[in-house]
């Protein structure tokens, strides 16, 4: 795209963000895995995202300099700085934070301005939660301010885990669709949200069918939303398309939350999908990949990017498309002044609180990747030194943001990386054998060969110990080498450990919440200066 | 937990179609496998076998063994040409019959 | 973390053997084929105790031509048999679901029995996980 040849901030205008000459009949704008970020924000794409199987070296499992050669982009440019980890701290100082609702919103209401009867704003989901904020208001901020953007429909993952009652007294106020081909109800089979639904822009009927993430109930706490189950369900997207041609439809959709892998899966497996707007596992990618005649689209997470896919659709079939994945630079483009009132007007009430600073940084923070980022570090630290355990388990999500090294830690940003409906912190002995298991069972839903049975987190990350890695391998042999960090001594399976972790899945858990565990940790601490982790050892066979 | 059946069927049905059928039991169907706290086995007691009759005539039936999960969910199909109706029977491995009755109108 | 507590120790599992022993029994002589049922089950369980899953063989369901039965084997359990599905030509479709206990990561199998005496037979391997790390 035109932006990519910017070279620095000062270089950049709205215009070359924005503007893109119209083409086709429709226009798909998707955002996704907002996590409830509002403001600006720091987020410091993977340095390691390794691909296992089919998906070995491909998009998105490429990262840093190969990423920048794969799509020919100048290092230390405004692209770089946006797809990339490479110089990170450099380039997020000259570039600057990026997202902001008012941002998107002047983005979006460009788009609409010229698009409004060819557009379609489609939420892949991960919207609710991932903030103070949307903690504190069991998503309501969320829900107003994303109203006020007025998306065509929705899907979900972290949205369910503000439990069967909140998702549904949201749901049935939403002046959109929540769609779920994949959600029955758990009792008598049926399906329990709508599957899909027609639109008609720019004379073309657009079946928009929406897929919810699919292992809900196995990453998340099931307790929470017991009457719903999940699953990938290939044969009823199959059904959903047959149903939405029949019924006219002459462009299909698939608003995806189910990780880009599974998304390239079905792509191959399933006819008849004209596009895939992908979503939960982050990725963002400068244009969309083919596969088979299927379109994937990747916009990345925490209103970074913005994506606009214009189709030209003739007949029932896709003639050709023009894309644009938008980067929210948010000193380049222009604040919405409606968006940015009713933001403030729904962060007021915490304002004091978010800005409240709990100590400063000398490293950067951040968590995206495969295995242990610095956040997690210093979390997994509190939780060893608060707790008084051994080892620390935090689990691996993809969201939270990056604070940059000088900077405040805020309660805002402690909270970005753990804002969540079960923060307990948990204190429980394990043997050495239950800690394998664990790493084992979470490795295989990160590294497992067939896409289908993979959950899309990143790998469970661990303090105060370290272990080798072999993702190649199958689920029982791909850890080794586990090591108490302390004293260098091998993990014995038969030994027991004090284990402190948090965000446990099962109902009745115990302990504070991880951020007044981590609050107490950074009052004594008050700065965090942490080494590169080097205790997770990767091989391949 | 009291054992009471709940069976979902079509109130009316046109003559030809095949309408599904859903039943639902609730039973704990504890499997003799498990080891109670006194570390012995608890005895198997489930629901061993589902029967569906229409009209008098068996349709669709079930053998179950302790593999099936609590709460046994069975969903099936019948082609309807007549009104009528369908009896359903659990069996319980205790000797119990417990038993649903459903009507349908078709035309 | 993953902390779901799944303890299987102290059961004694199906071997392949026992499951081997049912399909043959079932059988009864006839060779085993692939194609016309297939069985749908999710990848992952989303609890172990309860997994839904459903069958469906291409039959038309007439007097002369249908499906008898459809078994199900779970080839992981301590007994692998699981519920057997008695269909008549009055089902118009030969399609059943239940929900069934799986007590790890193992292959479900569907083994259908045509009425003249055929059998054919799909399988899914569903992973029963401790889950609770994603996101
Ligand atoms: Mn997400
Ligand atoms: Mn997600």
């Amino acid at each position: 795209g035109q932006w990519a040849r910017a070279a620095a901030r000062q270089e950049l205008s709205q215009s070359d963000l924005l503007d893109m000459d119209a083409y086709g009949n429709v226009t798909l704008v998707h955002i996704t895995d907002l996590h409830a970020q509002l403001m600006p924000v720091f987020f410091r794409e993977p340095s390691i995202n390794l691909g296992v199987g089919d998906a070995y070296g491909k998009p998105p499992h490429v990262t840093g300099k190969d990423f920048l050669d794969l799509y020919n982009i100048q290092p230390g440019s405004a692209q770089a700085y946006a797809l990339t980890s490479e110089d990170y701290v450099n380039l997020a100082k000259s570039y600057g934070k990026m997202g902001g609702m008012d941002r998107i919103a002047t983005v979006v209401n460009s788009i609409r301005s010229s698009r409004a009867d060819n557009m379609l704003l489609l939420d892949g989901g991960d919207t609710w939660q991932g903030s103070y904020t949307s903690n504190m208001t069991h998503g309501a901020d969320m829900v107003e301010v994303m109203n006020a953007l007025k998306p065509d429909a929705m899907t979900g993952h972290w949205e369910f885990t503000y439990g069967v009652d909140r998702v549904t007294e949201i749901v049935d106020e939403l002046p959109f669709p929540f769609l779920g081909s994949n959600i029955y109800d758990a009792e008598w089979n049926e399906p329990a949200f709508e599957g899909y639904k027609i639109f008609e822009r720019g004379g073309v009927k657009v079946g928009v069918i929406g897929q919810a993430f699919p292992y809900t109930p196995i990453a998340n706490p099931r307790w929470m939303f017991p009457n719903w189950s999940f699953g990938i369900r290939e044969e009823d997207i199959a059904r959903n398309i047959e149903a939405a041609r029949a019924d006219g439809a002459e462009l299909i959709v698939l608003l995806s939350h189910n990780g880009f892998d599974v998304d390239r899966a079905l792509a191959k497996r399933v006819d008849g999908i004209d596009v895939i707007l992908c979503g939960h596992t982050h990725d963002a990618l400068p244009e969309p990949l083919l596969v088979n005649k299927t379109l994937l689209v990747a916009t990345g997470s925490h209103g970074k990017f913005v994506s606009r896919l214009d189709l030209d659709v003739q007949k029932g079939d896709v003639k050709g498309f023009k894309y644009r994945l938008v980067p929210i630079f948010s000193d380049v483009i222009e604040q919405d002044a409606e968006m940015t009132a009713l933001v403030e007007k729904v962060r007021a009430p915490y304002s004091e609180e978010l800005a409240r600073e709990l100590g400063t940084t000398d490293s950067l923070l951040y968590r995206r990747g495969n295995f242990n980022g610095t956040f997690d570090d210093l979390i997994c630290q509190a939780l060893i030194e608060e707790r008084d355990a051994d080892i620390a388990l935090s689990p691996g999500f993809r969201w939270g943001t990056s604070v940059l090294p000088g900077e405040a830690i805020t309660v805002e940003d402690l909270h970005n990386a753990c804002a969540m409906t079960y923060p307990s912190a948990y204190r429980s002995e394990m043997t050495g054998k239950t800690i394998h298991d664990i790493l084992e069972d979470v490795a295989d839903n990160l590294f497992n060969a067939d896409p289908y049975y993979q959950q899309g987190g990143d790998m469970v990350r661990v303090g105060g110990m370290g272990y080798t890695i072999d993702p190649t391998k199958t689920i029982g042999n791909r850890i080794t080498d586990m090591t108490l960090l302390e004293s260098g001594e091998k993990i014995n399976p038969e030994s027991t450990y004090v284990v402190a972790g948090w965000a446990s899945v099962s109902e009745d858990v115990e302990g504070p919440a991880i951020w007044d565990v981590v609050e107490d940790h950074l009052q004594k601490n008050p700065v965090v200066a942490l080494e590169p982790n080097r205790s997770v050892k990767v091989i391949s066979s | 937990m009291a054992t009471k059946p709940r069976v979902k069927v079509p109130k009316k049905a046109a003559a030809g179609d095949v309408i599904t059928i859903k039943t639902l039991i609730s039973h704990a169907m504890e499997s003799g496998q498990r080891k109670g706290k006194d570390g012995n086995l608890i005895p198997r007691k489930i629901i061993n076998k589902f029967t569906a009759e229409f009209n008098g005539a068996t349709v669709f039936s079930a053998d179950i063994e302790p593999g099936v999960a609590a709460n046994p969910f069975i969903e099936f199909n019948v082609k309807v040409m007549e009104s009528g109706t369908f009896d359903f029977k659990w069996l319980d491995d205790d000797g119990s019959e417990y038993t649903s009755s459903k009507e349908i109108a078709v035309e | 973390a993953a902390l779901t507590g799944l303890s299987t120790s102290g059961i004694a599992f199906a071997d392949e053997a026992a499951t081997q022993a049912a399909i043959d029994a079932f059988a009864a002589g006839a060779e085993v084929g692939e194609g016309r049922i297939s069985l749908t089950a999710p990848e992952i369980a989303e609890n172990g105790n309860t997994v839904p899953i459903s069958v469906d063989v291409e039959s038309e369901m007439t007097e002369a031509d249908h499906v008898a039965a459809v078994m199900i084997l779970a080839s992981g359990n301590p007994n692998p048999g699981v519920i057997t599905f008695n269909f008549t030509p009055m089902n118009g479709v030969a399609a059943a679901t239940t929900r069934i206990r799986l007590a790890k990561t193992q292959d479900v199998i569907a083994v259908a029995k045509m009425s003249d005496g055929s059998v054919f037979m799909d399988k899914k391997l569903v992973k029963v996980t401790i889950g609770g790390c994603g996101g």
